[in-house]
């Protein structure tokens, strides 16, 4: 018997009994549904999180002072006073694969407008910080070089310290007073959003010299945003800054650097790792319904074997060989299971659509993803089917035709 | 004359082994049967006719003895052989119909088609045929639950006549039907015996059934008892 009549016999007997054989292809559906709506929130999570950093400038590079030790004792990281101003100057004029810098301090402070009082970061940066973060203004604009080198008491305010402290009245040209000091509004950030439990707008920028004399009162900074010419060159910017640096802070050959340098690509890669992670665990937790829908399906099998015992000793009274049975009964397990698996994927498709929409979650259903939810299902067909199956074809056709 | 004969039984027996005892279903038994012909084997419950009627089916193999098929010696045959040799040299026909449940009378006749190397346009045309001559030509599309007693004994017929085989065997046809449909169906067997010269084997407890046979083989006790001829 070939392949074509053995799927048409197959489908005959499938269809002989519907109702039965799409319960049992039910714990199918349901299995690869789960599979493919787990894996695209865990998809979902992976591309919300690629995007935020793309965002962010991928060709950004972070330079921060090391970890000090004295005596034994290790600070921790950023413990270092060396980082200077002049070292962002350096790495911006010797670094040919730099095309921006920016030397960071924050801290926080309470910020007042009028009546009004709000508790939030302040960043002091240079002024090209929008530019290295791709992060535009909404309103006004951000502070130049020159207000920077002044130490101006100029501040942009994040989206949601305006919402806060101004509830969308005009800020620009207004006062608002951080520890005491009068700094004026030059403009309002964009919205961007939340990244985990915090928010990017809650945040007041400043001229990092500014931050540093009156705010903080030091003379040193604590890192150094960069960004490299291109995605390409951020491995060259790395190395041009780490020797710009080793030379500057006179460290000997072999000895330990009191700054490191990371570079986004990799930041991004460990946070997409983690939501690799989940992705796995969502999609295991929803294999093991995979699972027992096959082994649902071994059982129907196994009961409509004993059910049509009848039926096998009539075949095999008329010439049916044990390779025949065999495959009748493997082939109905492999196209419930494979029939299964494709309502699984429109129903897996249409909840990834569902939770995108009713829930703050994205999802992304990968075409990998319906393949190999596909694949598994038919080899769950095999797997559980070929027990059944394999029953069926033993059997002696003198006991099965007289079986009541 | 060899060359008329279909059916050689050489002192056949058969074992069981039920538990630790053992039981002589068949105790050597040794006939033939030509080519053409009709007989009825005939014997009480328990008497081995049935064992005899599995054995010259092809669906169970003797434990001692010859049993040869159109010449060739089937006692040693494989499962598979065996199975080759049921759909291509045998047709059954059962007091029970044996039909699949939910199925045309087309796809009942069709099923030995199926696991022959017969393509699917070709086993309709069969079927078709072999329906029209038991006379359900217009039924081949009614399934197995809408047709009566002597239909669906008709289906089985036709079923068993539609790979052409050597011999039909037929156990107790008429015994799950009433007194005139049952003549039908033994009216059926014998003109098929006559006009097609189909070989006929019955196997049957009923002596009203046997008399349509040429002959009767009386079995008892795993022997053969005595052969009666029918006069036909």
């Amino acid at each position: 018997m070939n392949f074509i009549k053995t799927s048409r016999v197959a489908l005959m007997a499938l269809a002989r009994n519907k109702m039965r054989s799409f319960l049992t292809a039910l714990g199918i559906i349901i299995g690869v549904g789960a599979v493919i709506a787990m894996v695209s929130i865990g998809q979902g999570a992976k591309a919300d999180v690629e995007k935020r950093f793309d965002e962010m400038g991928s060709n950004l590079l972070f330079v921060r002072p090391g970890s000090m030790s004295f005596r034994g004792r290790h600070g921790g990281g950023g413990s270092y006073q060396t980082m200077k101003e002049a070292d962002a100057q350096a790495i911006l004029d010797n670094c040919d694969a730099v095309t921006y810098v920016s030397p960071n301090v924050n801290t926080r402070s309470q910020v007042i407008y009028q009546n009004k009082n709000w508790n939030s970061s302040i960043y002091g940066v240079g002024h090209s910080y929008p530019i290295i973060r791709n992060w535009d203004i909404q309103d006004g604009q951000f502070f130049s070089e020159q207000q920077v080198k002044a130490g101006q008491k100029v501040c942009i305010l994040g989206s949601e310290v305006y919402e806060n402290l101004f509830e969308g009245a005009p800020a620009i040209g207004q006062v608002v007073r951080i520890k005491r000091i009068p700094f004026r509004v030059l403009g309002v950030m964009e919205a961007k959003g939340e990244t985990g439990f915090m928010s990017r707008d809650d945040v007041i920028f400043i001229p990092f010299k500014t931050a540093m004399m009156r705010l903080l009162g030091v003379d040193s900074i604590q890192s150094i945003d960069v960004s490299a010419a291109s995605l390409d060159s951020t491995a060259e910017a790395q190395a041009q800054i780490e020797e710009v640096l080793r030379i500057r802070h006179k460290i000997a050959p072999g000895a330990e650097d009191d700054f490191n340098v990371r570079n986004m690509s990799d930041i991004a890669e460990s946070a997409s790792e983690s939501t690799r992670i989940l992705t796995i665990l969502l999609g295991g937790i929803a294999s093991i319904y995979l699972l027992v829908g096959g082994i649902g399906i071994m059982n129907i099998m196994l009961v409509s074997v004993t059910e049509r015992i009848r039926e096998i000793g009539i075949r095999m009274s008329v010439g049916a060989k044990e390779r025949d049975i065999l495959l009748q009964f493997l082939t109905e397990a492999i196209v419930l299971s494979l029939l299964g698996g494709i309502l699984g994927i429109f129903l897996g498709i249409g909840s990834a659509q569902l939770i995108s929409r009713l829930s703050p979650m994205q999802t992304v259903v990968l075409p990998s993803s319906i393949a190999l939810a596909f694949l598994f299902s038919g080899s769950v067909g095999v797997f559980f089917g070929f027990y059944p199956a394999r029953k069926a074809s033993k059997l002696d056709p003198i006991d099965a035709l007289r079986y009541e | 004359m060899q060359n008329n004969v279909l059916i050689e039984l050489n002192d056949i027996k058969k074992i069981y082994t039920v538990g630790e005892s053992e039981v002589h279903a068949l105790k050597g038994v040794s006939y033939s049967i030509r080519k053409g012909d009709m007989v009825a084997i005939m014997g009480p419950s328990g008497s081995g006719k049935s064992t005899m009627m599995n054995i010259i089916g092809c669906l169970d193999k003797p434990t001692a003895g010859r049993y040869i098929l159109e010449g060739t010696e089937v006692s040693t045959f494989d499962k598979n052989q065996l199975a080759r040799i049921r759909n291509k040299q045998i047709g059954f026909v059962f007091q029970t119909f044996n039909l699949l449940a939910r199925t045309s009378a087309l796809e009942n006749t069709e099923l030995p088609l199926l696991y022959s190397d017969v393509n699917a346009k070709t086993a309709k045309e069969m079927a078709m045929k072999s329906l029209e001559s038991v006379g359900l030509k217009g039924r081949e599309t009614h399934k197995t639950n809408q047709l009566s007693g002597g239909e669906r004994q008709r289906v089985a017929i036709a079923r068993a006549l539609v790979n052409s085989p050597a011999v039909i065997l037929a156990d107790e046809p008429t015994g799950n039907l009433d007194t005139k449909t049952g003549d039908e169906i033994m009216k059926i067997f014998t003109q098929l015996n006559e006009s097609e010269g189909i070989t006929i084997i019955l196997v049957t407890h009923d002596p009203e059934v046997a008399e349509f046979a040429r002959r009767s083989i009386h079995i008892r006790d795993g022997l053969i008892e005595r052969i009666e001829e029918n006069g036909r």
